[in-house]
């Protein structure tokens, strides 16, 4: 075990010695913290909607109005014709074109009913589909705001008495933030212990002093674990300051107890710098570990279930999260930090993460060669 | 047997796919002896001395270094030799002294024997005053030096040196061998790989190898009686020169 020490010792005072290791540990998860959850929003703002209108009434007035005092929606601009609208989408100056026909108002009192058209930009899906339902939100209540005012003495409620109300729970404010911090401290963890674990005995490879450890009498499990154990302790470090930043600048405290987490995250870190040192002794050049690296957290990424619900993936991208420690991860900081959730709850994800774990270290030890 | 051999090699061989690197060599080296190994850039030396030393698996043949067999034994023998490789093997971003403690540590020595040893190869190297300073700022003679100091830190009966004195001054070169021969005087086996020929002279024994075979061996001496001519330069060349590998 004293070979292991000195191993550790000599990776501290290298990783120590380079200026730029302590600042992407440090340095580089902070901002990222700051920034990416600002960009990763949901939210859809200032639609820009184009009104197109063909009748001019007091009701098209009222509609206008309604839909310019939206949060959501910007009116871009109020035309008289189509052509001229789609014109606008075509520049990308608008996401919604609404079509009001001649004589809408005329229709909607005569015949009770009256048609719309509402033209959507569809190139960026998501904004599209939730702008079309907030302009639909926006119709259903102005069609029942005037319908309230015809019927002056209703014998019985005209509009339907069944309302939906709904309370969030985990999250009450929805707030996305609370949603996707914990998130992205998952995958910045991810990322710089597997780069980190990645680069670094291949970089031995490529210095050739892995071949003054190769013909020493060192033992290869002592050699994997003390590469493991300082990163395993640096990423710890970054979680924590992780941690530090969601509640400092997002208010985000956790609702479970912190020692779930790190009970989560040191298996974790075990995993996924094993699979970096596994990567590495597959690769012989850094730009080779970096690529293969990449490559697996990039599809690990998509499909852990951070950007997108796992229970809407197809069935066999959902089999490929249960051998996906990042899913675990970003599911056991959501349950604990948004839930409360207890040991006794994370303990079948803690169990997964063990498992793959104990294959992948072994799978390291035993192919890295210290002969060829 | 009546002599004391410390590494016996019989038919050892290494292909690589088509290509045989190291063909069918056979030789021992003597405890105490200072091994030379000559050879143009590749005939063969380093993929040699690598299965010596337990980095490489022979394709076929036997070999036996300090009675352990290479092929089931090799992490036996890295426990029992010295190594330093022509590739520079010291980790240039830690210091002298860091250095000397990673390597002392791993095998097996411990903090107080490391101290002591560090200080006195400080001492001989007269590093004193660079015992703190980052690896990558000394010359390179002074790396080449103190690798090979660090190589035999933990008292080793044998050394593999490959190509220990590439690219150094003729000044630093014959300090280098005089490290070499204290070693030697210390009762240490030196197991050396060389082009250069007036380094071939220091050696007790020499071999010559050709195309990954060795085609002459013994005393620098024997070895230009028998080419009757009067350096080890004529020696080498007369035998290289048969050579049809190109340099790889």
């Amino acid at each position: 075990m004293r070979t292991v020490l000195f191993i550790i010792q000599k990776e501290f005072s290298q990783f120590f010695r380079e200026k730029t290791n302590i600042r992407m540990l440090l340095v580089m998860p902070v901002i990222q913290l700051i920034l990416l959850p600002l960009a990763a929003n949901y939210e859809v703002r200032n639609i820009q909607i184009c009104i197109v209108d063909h009748d001019h009434s007091g009701y098209v007035r009222e509609l206008t109005h309604k839909i310019a005092a939206s949060p959501y929606f910007k009116l871009n601009s109020y035309l008289d014709s189509y052509k001229d609208g789609l014109e606008r989408m075509e520049h990308d100056e608008v996401d919604i074109v609404l079509e009001i026909p001649p004589d809408f108002e005329k229709t909607l009192i005569r015949e009770n009913e009256a048609a719309l058209s509402a033209s959507v930009n569809a190139v960026n899906g998501q904004r599209a589909s939730l702008g079309a339902q907030y302009l639909l939100a926006i119709l259903r209540d102005f069609n029942r705001e005037i319908r309230l005012k015809w019927v002056q003495f209703p014998k019985f409620n005209p509009v339907p008495i069944i309302q939906i109300d709904h309370s969030f729970w985990y999250n009450p404010m929805m707030n996305y933030k609370h949603f996707m911090v914990p998130g992205i401290l998952v995958i910045l963890l991810t990322m710089v212990g597997a780069n980190m674990s990645a680069l670094n005995l291949v970089r031995e490879k490529e210095l050739g002093t892995i071949e003054q450890i190769n013909v020493s009498p060192i033992k290869k499990y002592h050699f994997i674990i003390g590469k493991l154990i300082p990163f395993w302790i640096m990423g710890q470090v970054v979680l924590t300051l992780g941690l530090l930043i969601a509640r400092l600048i997002y208010g985000i405290v956790p609702l479970g107890s912190i020692f779930s987490i790190y009970l989560f995250s040191s298996a974790y870190l075990l995993c996924i710098l094993g699979l970096g040192l596994l990567i590495s002794t597959f690769a012989n050049t850094q730009q080779q570990a970096m690529l293969i690296s990449f490559f697996v957290m990039m599809v690990f990424i998509l499909l852990s279930g951070l950007y997108t619900s796992i229970d809407s993936m197809p069935q066999w991208a959902q089999w490929v999260t249960k051998i996906n420690p990042i899913a675990y991860f970003v599911q056991v900081m959501r349950l604990v930090i948004m839930k409360g959730s207890g040991i006794k709850d994370i303990l079948p994800h803690l169990a997964s993460i063990l498992l793959m774990a104990g294959i992948i270290i072994p799978w390291a030890i035993w192919h890295y060669r210290k002969r060829s | 047997m009546p002599e004391n051999y410390l590494i016996e090699v019989n038919n050892l061989t290494k292909r690589f796919g088509a290509f045989t690197a190291v063909d069918s060599i056979s030789f021992n080296v003597r405890q105490g002896e200072i091994f030379g190994f000559l050879g143009a850039n590749g005939a063969g030396k380093t993929t040699a001395i690598k299965m010596l030393s337990g980095l490489l698996t022979p394709s076929s043949g036997d070999a036996k270094v300090i009675g352990f067999d290479v092929k089931t034994h090799a992490e036996k023998i890295k426990k029992n030799i010295g190594y330093m490789s022509q590739r520079f093997s010291l980790y240039e971003d830690l210091t002298v002294f860091e250095n000397m403690r990673f390597y002392g540590g791993i095998y097996g020595l411990r903090s107080i024997e490391i101290n002591t040893k560090a200080e006195e190869i400080l001492n001989v190297l007269n590093l004193l005053n660079e015992r703190n300073i980052l690896v990558k700022s000394l010359p390179l003679g002074w790396k080449q030096k103190l690798a090979f100091s660090i190589s035999i830190l933990h008292n080793p009966p044998l050394v593999f040196l490959d190509e220990p004195t590439g690219g150094v001054d003729p000044i630093t070169r014959r300090e280098f061998w005089e490290l070499i021969m204290e070693a030697a005087n210390r009762g240490t086996t030196l197991f050396v790989t060389t082009h250069y020929m007036d380094e071939a002279e220091y050696c007790n024994r020499v071999s010559i190898m050709v195309d990954g075979k060795i085609e002459a061996l013994g005393t620098p001496l024997e070895l230009r009686q028998q080419m009757g001519v009067t350096n080890m330069e004529a020696v080498f060349l007369s035998l290289a020169r048969k050579s049809s590998r190109s340099e790889l």
